[in-house]
């Protein structure tokens, strides 16, 4: 592994952080799709060249880097907010919490049963701490978009542990997480729309009326 | 007949008549017989393959389900028509069909896999059914105390299933008398089918459940849950049992002893009812009692060698079956037929209603006499072949069995106070409330299944061995120490001869006492004045007083919760008084016990939190832990 790629890893982490502190929608957004389009460069600098890689890393950037965020920033538009106010988490004990699951994510790296070539890369550990910072921001946050935020910051953890494995990944199996991944986003999308619509708010916790008594 | 119902209803009705019409001789024809048909269903289910059998065993007890299930149908048009009951009419007819389809296939497969898919399927319609009026509170805690019965014995069968998984390799039923393992898996397999079935067919103590659910179902619903639901716990018994290729000894005691206690606190608690419904469904516990105590003779009969014994053992109780699927959904549509013309359920408020509705009153009357175990009717056939065969213990090495009999002559006795009390409180006498002032006649819908009931029960009792043709080969092919040539050792018809004696003696008696009474002055009143000069119905015998004996003598099982205003001075203001049976076990013992349950698992209760956050903290604990713990 190129010592780019894992500065470019190390790069991903410290969004999590970005996105972990900061109350502002539109800034995470765009801390996400940074991320994305990092992580779409990733599997270039990995694997050797193929037309197949090339296909991967274009439409990856494409669809992290603009088209999900360009939906989401949409979203807060129609949507009018700009900020999460009160989560249940607050922005500094997120962020102790963050650094204390990325370094909990280096301890279960080095215990995991990984092939032989695998060991010892930043790439485990990367992939952990993302997907645990994104369960913190689904956890923490109240409002449905954060939520959204959350589930792409646990879809890039997941995407990072792929990486290992691109070069055995067919082009289909990539083509239908990324498909499944617009979808998802476009649904939550229509959601977030129709809860803020029928509620006049997105707080997510105003949704427990649903639960059996 | 069926105008009162909609286009479903009708078409619901036309449709389980003709299943009956069908269904009926083809498994009468396929009994005396002997046929038996297997079929296999493609069906790429992980549990093997689905089969489906026809055996005696399994024949016998269609015929409760196909006879019940028309029956009810036909009665529910006329009872619980789309044009007054609009909402829960569509649900009612859907789920009695399921119901009973439910039922035959719990019958039919030899899949224990499928038998607890279709075991499922017929508690949870029979929950939707019995929750038609689920506005009513009671209704709805009914309810929930029969769902969570259901489901502890649904538990019971899926550890009965596996482990019979476990010893056969497959979850298709060993063949019969093929099943060989070790005793003390036989007795867990035994106590978990005991379990599993028999909280169903309400054998005490499993019973605390049952009379609540058929209080509160929709007649027509309790006839089909205590005449032919409650049987499944019964097939479901004999069904494991048959797998065995020999029964220990105590099973037959257990049943035996676990069937005479059913039988006589259930008629004790029956008798100090005074919900019509309620008494019916206590007697239900009893007859349950009496087939359990027959079956359990049975296999006492097979372990110690008295071919005698076991032959009237489960000939009666097989006959008992049927009958009690005949008597019983009879005397459930007189419930209802009172209740649809007086608007309620206590027996307190009823009276007189025989010269308003003559024939509920006729057809209850014969369903009476026929649960009470007195000729001409069918009751008295099966109950005769129990006493016979506990009788004839006396003979044996060891009478203790002999015990039996004056248990279940006990409980013949109590059985004829409590019908006596259902029967002279709601008919006889004076109206005692506008209710029972105005009621009517019920319309033909519901008569014909009566009448059809009835007529069967008489035929029942005069000619028995048309019923015991169907008997026979099933006690045959269950082979539980009686070969199968093996003939009652009374003559069917000595039982006609009875069957027609009694009558004709009662109506004998009937005619002396009619002429000397015309013979000497008369005088008119109204019924049970007393003397009085003003009598008003209120001073009439009501189901507390007449049941007041027995129900002193049952305070153990059953005690009445009595309130009362005092009476005090020449001229006493107005005073009320009130009193509700309640049951002791249920009330001190099960009810506190749930209670309990529901206490200490209310902690799970938080966990269903409601906030999207907190459910993903479950699925991150989770994942935290899983990782914790790679090594």
């Amino acid at each position: 592994m190129s010592s780019l790629a894992d500065q470019l890893l190390v790069l991903c982490l410290l969004i999590n952080f970005a996105v972990l502190g900061t109350s502002r929608l539109a800034f995470s957004v765009r801390a996400v799709a940074l991320q994305g389009v990092l992580l779409g460069v990733l599997p270039a600098l990995v694997h050797p060249f193929s037309w197949h890689l090339a296909l991967i890393v274009v439409s990856i950037m494409a669809v992290k880097g603009a088209v999900i965020p360009a939906l989401i920033i949409n979203a807060i538009k129609r949507a009018e907010i700009q900020r999460e106010f009160v989560p249940f988490i607050g922005y500094i004990p997120s962020l102790v919490l963050g650094a204390l699951l990325t370094s909990l994510a280096f301890i279960f790296a080095a215990k995991l049963p990984l092939a032989p070539e695998h060991a010892g890369l930043l790439v485990v550990p990367a992939s952990l701490a993302t997907l645990m910072s994104g369960f913190l921001v689904l956890m923490g946050r109240r409002k449905a978009i954060s939520q959204v935020i959350g589930y792409l910051l646990m879809e890039n953890g997941i995407f990072i542990f792929g990486l290992l494995l691109a070069d055995a990944m067919p082009v289909m199996v990539e083509a239908g997480a990324l498909l499944d991944l617009l979808v998802g986003v476009f649904v939550m999308g229509i959601v977030i729309n129709h809860i803020s619509r029928e509620f006049s708010t997105l707080d997510t916790s105003r949704l427990s009326a649903l639960r059996e008594e | 007949m069926l105008r009162q119902g909609s286009l479903g209803q009708r078409v619901a009705t036309a449709g389980a008549l003709l299943a009956s019409l069908m269904a009926l001789p083809a498994i009468s024809y396929m009994l005396t017989a002997g046929l038996r048909a297997r079929y296999l269903i493609e069906w790429n289910l992980p549990f093997g393959s689905c089969e489906l059998a026809l055996d005696p065993l399994t024949l016998i007890f269609l015929i409760p389900i196909f006879l019940v299930f028309a029956a009810g149908s036909l009665y529910a048009c006329g009872y619980w028509p789309a044009s007054s009951k609009p909402a829960s009419e569509p649900p009612l007819t859907f789920f009695y069909g399921l119901l009973a389809a439910a039922m035959a296939m719990v019958v039919v497969s030899r899949n224990g896999a499928l038998l607890v898919m279709s075991w499922e399927v017929m508690a949870l319609s029979g929950y939707f059914l019995m929750s038609a009026e689920h506005t009513d509170p009671e209704v709805g805690k009914a309810g929930l105390v029969y769902l969570v019965a259901s489901h502890l014995g649904a538990a019971s069968l899926l550890v009965l299933f596996s482990l019979l998984a476990g010893a056969t390799g497959s979850f298709l039923f060993p063949a019969a008398g093929s099943l060989h393992v070790s005793s003390s898996l036989a007795a867990i397999l035994f106590f978990a089918a005991l379990l599993g079935f028999g909280s169903k067919a309400g054998i005490m103590p499993l019973h605390i459940w049952l009379p609540s659910a058929h209080a509160n179902a929709p007649s027509h619903v309790s006839a089909i849950l205590s005449g032919v639901m409650l049987k499944m716990g019964i097939y479901g018994i004999l069904r494991v049992i048959t797998f065995f290729p020999e029964r220990p000894l105590w099973w037959g005691e257990l049943l035996v002893v676990a069937g005479l206690v059913s039988a006589l606190m259930g008629i004790c608690i029956a008798s100090a009812q005074k919900d019509i419904k309620r008494l019916l469904a206590y007697s239900s516990i009893e007859n349950l009692g009496l087939i359990t105590a027959g079956i359990g003779a049975a296999l006492y009969g097979e372990a110690t060698g008295s071919s005698r014994l076991a032959y009237l053992g489960m000939a009666g109780a097989l006959f008992h079956i049927l009958n009690h699927g005949m008597f019983k959904p009879l005397l459930f549509f007189g419930a209802g037929s009172v209740m649809h013309a007086t608007g309620t359920r206590e027996m307190d408020r009823m009276g007189g209603l025989s010269s308003r509705m003559p024939w509920s009153t006729l057809l209850s009357l014969a369903g009476a006499v026929a649960i009470c175990g007195l000729p001409p009717f069918n009751g008295f056939a099966s109950e005769f072949l129990l006493y016979l065969g506990f009788f004839g213990e006396a003979r044996s090495s060891q009478p203790l069995l002999a015990l039996g009999a004056p248990v279940l002559a006990l409980v013949g006795g109590v059985a004829v106070i409590s019908l006596v009390k259902l029967f002279g409180i709601t008919f006889l006498g004076a109206p005692r409330s506008e209710g029972a002032a105005h009621s009517h006649e019920s319309p033909a819908s519901m008569l014909v299944p009566m009448g059809v009931l009835a007529g069967l029960s008489l035929v029942g009792g005069i000619f028995p061995q048309l019923f015991l043709s169907l008997v026979n080969p099933v006690v045959g092919a269950l082979a539980l120490g009686a070969p199968a040539g093996y003939a009652a050792p009374v003559r069917p018809i000595a039982l006609t001869a009875a069957g027609a004696a009694l009558p004709l003696l009662a109506g004998a008696i009937f005619l002396v006492l009619k002429r000397r009474e015309l013979a000497s002055p008369r005088a008119t009143g109204p019924t049970w004045g007393c003397g009085y000069l003003a009598p008003a119905p209120r001073i009439q015998y009501t189901a507390s007083s007449f049941g007041q004996l027995m129900g002193s003598l049952s305070t153990p099982l059953i005690r009445s919760r009595t309130s009362r205003g005092t009476v005090a001075g020449v001229a006493p203001v107005e005073a009320s008084f009130r009193y509700q049976p309640e049951e002791t076990l249920l009330g001190k013992v099960a009810m506190p016990a749930l209670r309990g349950a529901a206490t200490v698992s209310a902690f799970i209760r938080r966990l269903q939190h409601g906030e999207v956050q907190i459910y993903m903290l479950y699925i991150f604990a989770t994942l935290f832990v899983l990782l914790l713990s790679v090594r």
